[in-house]
């Protein structure tokens, strides 16, 4: 549960929405293949898990699909590298996450 | 010539034989020449909903296998004159729906009426797949809800691709109608909204039929809700539908939630 939960709508359908954006990208297939934005999303997701461990319960993926342009947003709890051994806390945000990567690397 | 419609969404319980019986009943009203078929071999509800299941003699099986002929299996209604019911057999086995039986039984009714509404049954087996095969246009019946708009998806996938339209390289005409809508969830946000179902099945939307005891009176009496209560919200709902599937432009409103003072001061200890 991340703090921003409590400043979500109270009802339950923007969850809904997304669980469904989400899960129907995965079930369509345009020609036999699955459709771009889930391409992206899995190879970005290996990507990331080749560096880091990635516990994909942790994964937050929202996509919404316009008419000329669709958005792919990406939300992933990477492990705080330095101290995973003592208190595995987590970052929030992926742009924070890799900040701590990168530091935690060099 | 007729246009061959198929009312159909992959979950059950949604409102496809409710929606058949009263778009039916709506395009007859409006002068419209209308068979409605039963596709649901061996679970045909749209006799009892139509008030006709004590006149069923024959049925489509029966057409199909050649055990009678498609004038004795009709059942035109005792209410509206150009309103026809062709039944589902009760006691066959689904597997004696036949293509090329379909097929030749939608070809003679393309002749002899203006709009021929196949009934889909739930699901994406035999029954669904041949009421949709030989389809000009297609109404997906969706809830508010996710797990009937994933079947919907799944429904437009197979009409875009299994359909004879789909497969001669034409487009099947698709609309999408949303039942048993209820405007107070929308609005505390317990139910998607019009806009998400939209945005996520991206197909354009024919009406909005909202949550209403006249649909559960009306199929009580075996009566279609346009005509058991003409001037009830889903049977306005539904009227408005039929008049945009003969390409009418009629505007679509999105059923507002009425705020009702008990309610407010109570509802929430009820609830």
């Amino acid at each position: 549960m991340s703090i921003f939960n409590l400043f979500r709508r109270s009802g339950s359908a923007p969850l809904a929405r997304e669980r469904l954006q989400i899960l129907l990208s995965h079930e369509r297939t345009v020609g036999g293949r699955p459709d771009l934005l889930t391409i992206l999303r899995e190879e970005i997701l290996t990507t990331i898990a080749k560096q880091v461990p990635v516990d994909r319960e942790n994964v937050r993926v929202r996509m919404d699909r316009g008419a000329t342009v669709s958005t792919l947003e990406i939300d992933i709890d990477i492990p705080h590298l330095a101290s995973t051994l003592l208190a595995p806390s987590t970052v929030p945000l992926l742009s924070a996450g890799l900040g701590q990567q990168l530091r935690a690397s060099h | 010539m007729a246009k061959v419609l198929v009312v159909t969404s992959g979950k059950g319980g949604v409102g496809k034989t409710t929606s058949t019986a009263a778009l039916g009943a709506a395009l007859a009203q409006a002068g419209q020449k209308v068979a409605v078929v039963d596709f649901d071999v061996g679970l045909r509800n749209l006799d009892l909903v139509l008030g006709a299941e004590r006149r069923v003699v024959f049925d489509l099986i029966n057409v199909i296998q050649g055990g009678a002929k498609l004038s004795q299996a009709l059942i035109r209604d005792k209410r509206l004159e150009t309103l026809w019911l062709l039944p589902a057999s009760q006691t066959r086995d689904k597997d004696a729906l036949t293509e090329v039986g379909v097929a030749t039984v939608i070809k003679e009714m393309r002749s002899k009426f203006d709009w021929v509404i196949c009934d889909s049954p739930a699901g994406i087996e035999r029954g669904a797949t041949l009421a949709m095969r030989f389809a000009d246009a297609a109404v997906i019946v969706t809830n508010p809800e996710v797990s009937s708009v994933r079947d919907s998806d799944r429904i437009i996938g197979l009409l875009d691709s299994k359909t004879e339209k789909a497969e001669n390289g034409e487009r099947i005409e698709k609309h999408m109608l949303i039942t048993r809508y209820d405007a107070q969830r929308a609005k505390r946000g317990e139910m998607l909204n019009i806009e998400d179902v939209l945005d996520i099945l991206t197909t354009p939307l024919l009406g909005i039929i909202p949550e209403s005891q006249e649909v559960l009176r009306a199929s009580n009496v075996g009566s279609p809700v346009t005509l058991c209560n003409a001037t009830s919200a889903p049977a306005r709902a539904y009227r408005d539908a039929a008049r945009r599937l003969r390409g009418e432009t009629v505007p679509i409103t999105i059923p507002v939630a009425q705020q009702r003072l008990f309610g407010r001061l109570f509802g929430q200890r009820a609830a």
